[in-house]
């Protein structure tokens, strides 16, 4: 059967998915920055799946998925600035271990 | 019928999927930013099989060489190495999975009742020629404010990820922030 619009919607829905079963259970920081990482790259397979498919003379979705693999790069560098920083002062970076705001 | 492009299409959902689920299921640290990588990589390969080579090659010089070194070095810097993350509760595995086959199931019974207007002639690849012109054009159809917006974006992490990750100074001697210049 060959392959089209619906396989890689089908690849794209069960890649963000599975970054949202990661993101619910994962507890520990850069586990789940790799989730985020996996939700973004299944959103950009569909921009680019749709812009294939439905709109192949146009080219903004492939603009789109240029735009967001920019801001996922500056989205984790930040993250991991933010992750270094809470392991310096917990040693640890474990969600359930930085609960300060919490009282 | 079952051709060259057809099975490569299907080894490179596979090794996407297979890999995604092993990074979020996997309880050492260190695999599951490599079977990332894989997953990344495999992304990669459907938009080479879609024949976008300029995104393709984004995807690999960004994500599988930007992104994935930068998470390893992280966990370099903030785990002992061979240790295992601490088991999850069943429960919240039990409903972490529930939710993510209920939304999973809602969403592909969305896409196929949903009919799409598929384009007639799926074109060929996109000449990166187009791509640059259209990137920088300022006509209605052009991206080149987006494009400073990004800029100005990058930057503004860049800095940023400098002044998060700078120690005090009376705290301990200069000490050079580990991340910051991943993206340039």
């Amino acid at each position: 059967m060959q392959p089209g619009l619906y396989h890689i919607l089908f690849i794209s829905a069960a890649l963000f998915f599975i970054g949202v079963y990661g993101f619910f259970t994962r507890r520990n920081l850069i586990t789940m920055l790799m989730s985020i990482e996996l939700i973004l790259n299944s959103v950009n397979l569909n921009f680019v799946a749709f812009n294939k498919y439905l709109w192949p003379e146009k080219m903004d979705g492939l603009f789109f998925t240029v735009f967001i693999i920019a801001i996922a790069a500056a989205e984790a560098a930040v993250a991991i600035a933010i992750i270094i920083n809470l392991y310096r002062s917990h040693h640890s970076i474990d969600v359930e271990q930085a609960e300060e705001l919490k009282n | 019928m079952l051709t060259g492009s057809v099975i490569i299409f299907y080894l490179l959902a596979a090794l996407t999927l297979a890999c995604g689920v092993l990074s979020v299921t996997t309880r050492h640290i260190f695999r599951a930013a490599i079977y990332l990588l894989f997953s990344l990589i495999g992304i990669a390969g459907i938009y080479f099989w879609l024949q976008y080579e300029f995104i393709a090659a984004v995807q690999i010089v960004v994500y599988a060489g930007g992104i994935a070194v930068l998470i390893i070095f992280s966990i370099f810097l903030t785990q002992q190495a061979g240790s295992k993350l601490p088991a999850q509760t069943n429960q919240r595995k039990i409903f972490a999975l529930l939710a993510a086959f209920c939304g999973f199931a809602l969403t592909m019974l969305q896409v196929y009742q949903h009919e799409f207007y598929l384009s007639a002639f799926p074109t060929g690849s996109v000449s990166i020629h187009a791509i640059g012109e259209q990137m920088l054009n300022v006509d209605q159809s052009g991206y080149a404010l987006p494009f400073e917006v990004i800029s100005m974006l990058l930057l503004a992490a860049m800095i940023g990820c400098i002044v998060i990750a700078l120690r005090i100074k009376n705290q301990t001697e200069e000490n050079p922030p580990v991340t910051g210049n991943s993206e340039s």
